[in-house]
């Protein structure tokens, strides 16, 4: 299953990119398994999750809580809590 | 009618609150929100999620038009870099009375400050920073409850 994954503020900031594909093994069935397998391909990817009560998910661009499943995605970002308004 | 603009460019309040005049209401409501500029803060630059902020914004609106059976709403919101005392954001409400068009209102702003993806950074002297989300915002959002 390949991703999209798309990063905004300084979650971007800490990994360096905006976006990037990846392909899941069938293990990773939540966001959180995601967040925790994304942590460890960089040190920034790392700094970004380092805090997970600082993130937060949308998938295919609704909101959606961690421990919410990947299956059927298409696009999954992670964010800081928004300040916008 | 529900109107909903995510743009770089700054906006006319009275354009915006203009369209809500030929809907046959008798109240029309309405927020702006401003870059304060009391706390030194130079400029003020808004991200954004592109595609996912105008659907966030439009069911916010939808939501609001259903609850207080409005007759119109209108959301034009700014992003990129912005300078103290401009325009961020701007909502409008149209209902038969008023009661309805001024709670309609503030359950917007206050829905979008929690629910919408934008992400503010600031600019003191040379340095940048993200904005922090409030623990006062999530506490208004859930007031509509």
């Amino acid at each position: 299953m390949v991703l999209t994954i798309v990063y905004f503020a300084w979650v971007r900031e800490r990994i360096g990119i905006d976006q990037e594909k990846v392909a899941l093994s069938p293990g990773i069935a939540s966001l959180r398994d995601l967040a925790a397998w994304l942590a460890t391909r960089s040190e920034g990817h790392r700094a970004a999750f380092e805090d997970m009560s600082r993130i937060r998910v949308a998938v295919d661009q609704e909101f959606a809580g961690l421990d919410a499943p990947i299956q059927g995605a298409r696009e999954i970002a992670f964010f800081p809590p928004v300040t916008g308004g | 009618m529900i109107s909903i603009t995510v743009q770089s460019a700054p906006f006319s309040v009275d354009m915006a609150l203009a369209s809500l005049e030929g809907l046959g209401g008798g109240a029309i409501a309405s927020f702006v929100g401003l870059v304060r500029g009391d706390d030194g803060v130079g400029q003020m630059t808004l991200e954004h999620y592109p595609g996912m902020t105008e659907t966030a914004l439009r069911q916010i609106a939808e939501e609001a038009a259903t609850r207080w059976s409005l007759l119109g709403a209108i959301v034009v919101h700014r992003v990129g870099p912005m300078r103290p005392g401009e325009r961020i954001v701007l909502v409008g409400t149209c209902a038969p009375h008023r009661r309805n068009a001024l709670d309609a209102c503030a359950y917007v702003i206050d829905q979008l400050k929690v629910a919408a993806p934008f992400w503010k950074r600031e600019r003191r002297g040379g340095e940048e920073r993200w904005v922090d989300a409030r623990d006062s915002d999530s506490g208004a959002a859930g007031r509509w409850r």
